[in-house]
């Protein structure tokens, strides 16, 4: 048994795997299949100051080791959510990552507001793939700028007991410029990876699958991408925590992002497949970091990096 | 909620029924939570398969005990690469399940006749539906549809319940040629039907709410959404749905449904996203 406990920035979890925001709605669900206080954490799906409805149907396609979803972030706002969802957390003993998101600065800042004080949350997660009104619809993830001013709009508006982690889009030419950016605004970590934009065609009726047309690709198929965004998030900045996800099914699959550099992972889409996936996958990273005679994940964050500024 | 279970359930049966696989597997945390309605969500592919999400089946029945303890049955139909796999298993092969999960069908308080409406495979939960309302004392007629006689389901079993079903099928090649819907109101007037049961397709549920309301009658109907999760967690599965409140709202088919009374479901806004759906207004850009 190794030490599993992790760091992410001032938070400290007793283990390392949490949910992926949208994929396990706000615990409830599948605390009818374990305990959701065993997590590091649940992250909720995003929430957004006002109740919203989604896009319309179809909302999903499943592709070769993936899938594509449309949500729209449907979500029944703020009001709703500490009221019902995150009190429920609180009641379950649940460590909670809140994640929010907006399409103007005034939205988020409006939510990192909201959560001040509240003790049932361990730190928030921003979803900053999420259109800029104010940019003719441009994802704020995708812009050095627009990132930096929400994150450091959300890092003084909220608790100052609660860590701000950005999370990114690896849709972008160069991640760690993002990165870089969220972190000089003050985010206290990154969340790597959010959904890339992906579209499926429905050759029966000739047009796109999705209600939405484009949708956020997920599940092991862009693995590969999560882990490269890390490694070159870590390398960049070496002292950023780092929250990994995409793809992850397996502890192996999770001890990859450890070794690339991740402090903690979330486990998203492998829930569709598998509702135990998240305590699963943490049983499995545990025997992974014993089998490799690792004392603590401490020691695994990174791992993969010893030595090789020689090689590249 | 339901209460699923994930279980590892070996393979008792696998029946060919004319065009469909009736399946036959030791699931006992599955059975004892049955209730007609339920479905099961089956992972296809095996270990490390590229295909990730689950497939969303009807239970045909559950045997909580006695001869057969412990097992559940649903109907297969050969659709793409997941169901392929699934009617390549073979008894003794084990698959693994999630359930039971969603809401059940609703029943009447008191007896009330009732005309239970299955098109194509969507007979298979009408059936134990069907034996459960007998039980408690409604009278029960079936009336069964399909595009051909091979994609029929259940007659036999339908008849054994109910004595007299009505079968329909579009080429005409068993009962009579037409659509299950047209046989439905004198089948509502003949017994005196105070709410009728049905799954099938949409099309099919959308025109059995239609003329249940037109006979002022309840309709209580089974949807099939496209399923990310099955568990409520993934919003992928909704449809527009009018509240208590009166307030229309994208309401999660899985958990929510896939039971829905049809006149709460806007049957003609599916697939769109109506502008005074509570919460469409904020959806601006994205
Ligand atoms: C509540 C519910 C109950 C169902 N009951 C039955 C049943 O009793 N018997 C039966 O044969 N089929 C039933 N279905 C439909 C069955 O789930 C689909 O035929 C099956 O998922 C198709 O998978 P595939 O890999 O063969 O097809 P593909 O088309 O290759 O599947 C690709 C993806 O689309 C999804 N999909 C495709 N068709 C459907 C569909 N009609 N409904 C939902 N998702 C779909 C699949 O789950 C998968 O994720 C039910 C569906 C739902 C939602
Ligand atoms: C159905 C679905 C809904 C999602 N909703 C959100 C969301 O609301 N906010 C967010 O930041 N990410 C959302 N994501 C992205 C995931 O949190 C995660 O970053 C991504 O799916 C990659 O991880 P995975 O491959 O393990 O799922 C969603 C993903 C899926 C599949
Ligand atoms: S299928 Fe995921 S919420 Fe219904």
């Amino acid at each position: 048994m190794a030490d599993l406990t992790t760091t992410l920035g001032p938070l400290t979890l007793p283990n390392p795997v949490l949910t992926a925001s949208g994929c396990a709605a706000a615990g409830r669900e599948l605390h009818q299949f374990f305990d959701v206080a065993r997590l590091g954490a649940v992250v909720t799906k995003s929430i957004m100051t006002r109740p919203r409805s989604g896009r319309a149907t179809p909302r999903m396609a499943e592709t070769p080791s993936g899938m594509l979803n449309s949500i729209g972030l449907q979500g029944p706002g703020i009001d709703s959510f500490l009221e019902h969802d995150l009190a429920w957390l609180a009641e379950h003993g649940a460590r909670t990552v809140v994640s929010i998101a907006g399409g103007h600065t005034d939205e988020y800042v409006e939510l990192a507001r909201r959560l001040r004080g509240h003790p049932a949350v361990s730190m928030i997660e921003v979803n900053i793939s999420c259109p800029n009104v104010e940019s003719r619809g441009q994802v704020f993830a995708c812009d050095a700028i627009a990132s930096s001013r929400v994150i450091g709009a959300v890092r003084r508006a909220a608790d100052p007991g609660q860590p701000v982690f950005a999370k990114l889009s690896p849709d972008v030419t160069d991640i760690t410029l993002i990165a870089r950016a969220c972190a000089d605004a003050g985010a206290d970590g990154l969340s790597l990876i959010n959904t890339l934009l992906g579209m499926a065609i429905d050759t029966d009726t000739m047009r796109p699958v999705l209600g939405g047309v484009t949708g956020g690709l997920s599940g092991p198929a862009i693995r590969p991408v999560a882990v490269r965004c890390v490694w070159q998030v870590r390398q960049a900045l070496p002292h950023l925590p780092i929250l990994g996800m995409g793809g992850i099914r397996s502890g192996l699959d999770a001890l990859q992002f450890i070794l690339a550099g991740a402090s903690a992972v979330s486990v998203g889409t492998a829930v569709f497949g598998d509702p135990l996936a998240p305590v699963r996958v943490l049983a499995e990273l545990d025997a992974e970091l014993d089998a490799r005679g690792f004392g603590s994940l401490a020691d695994a964050v990174g791992f993969a990096h010893r030595d090789v500024a020689a090689l590249v | 909620m339901s209460n699923p279970v994930k279980e590892t359930a070996e393979i008792f049966s696998v029946q060919k029924v004319g065009a469909y696989y009736q399946f036959t597997v030791v699931a006992p945390g599955i059975a004892a939570g049955f209730a007609p309605g339920h479905f099961v969500a089956v992972a296809v592919g095996g270990e490390n398969t590229s295909m990730i999400l689950r497939r969303a089946f009807a239970l045909l029945g559950a045997t909580p005990s006695g001869q057969f303890a412990g097992t559940i049955q649903f109907v297969v139909a050969e659709h793409g690469a997941g169901t392929r796999w699934i009617t390549q298993r073979r008894a003794g092969d084990t698959l693994d399940i999630v359930g039971p999960l969603g809401t059940p069908f609703p029943l009447p308080s008191a007896p009330s006749p009732a005309v239970l409406v299955g098109g194509g495979y969507g007979t298979a939960p009408l059936l134990p539906l069907a034996a459960g309302l007998i039980e408690a004392g409604s009278a029960v007629e079936f009336l069964l549809g399909a595009a051909t006689s091979s994609r029929l389901y259940g007659e036999l079993a339908a008849k054994r319940l109910a004595g007299s079903v009505t079968v329909t099928t579009d080429d005409g090649s068993a009962g009579e040629k037409g659509l299950v819907t047209e046989a439905l109101p004198a089948a509502i007037e003949r017994i005196g039907a105070e709410v009728v049961y049905a799954c099938g397709p949409m099309g099919m549920l959308r025109a059995v709410g239609d003329i249940s309301r037109a006979h002022a009658i309840r309709a209580q109907v089974a949807v099939e959404e496209s399923m990310a999760c099955g568990i409520g967690v993934c919003m992928t599965c909704v449809l527009p749905v009018r509240g208590d409140d009166g307030r229309s709202r994208f309401v999660r088919s899985c958990v929510d449904g896939p039971v829905f009374d049809a006149d709460r479901v806007r049957w003609a806004d599916v697939g769109t996203l109506p502008p005074d759906l509570l919460g469409a207004d904020a959806m601006g850009l994205h």
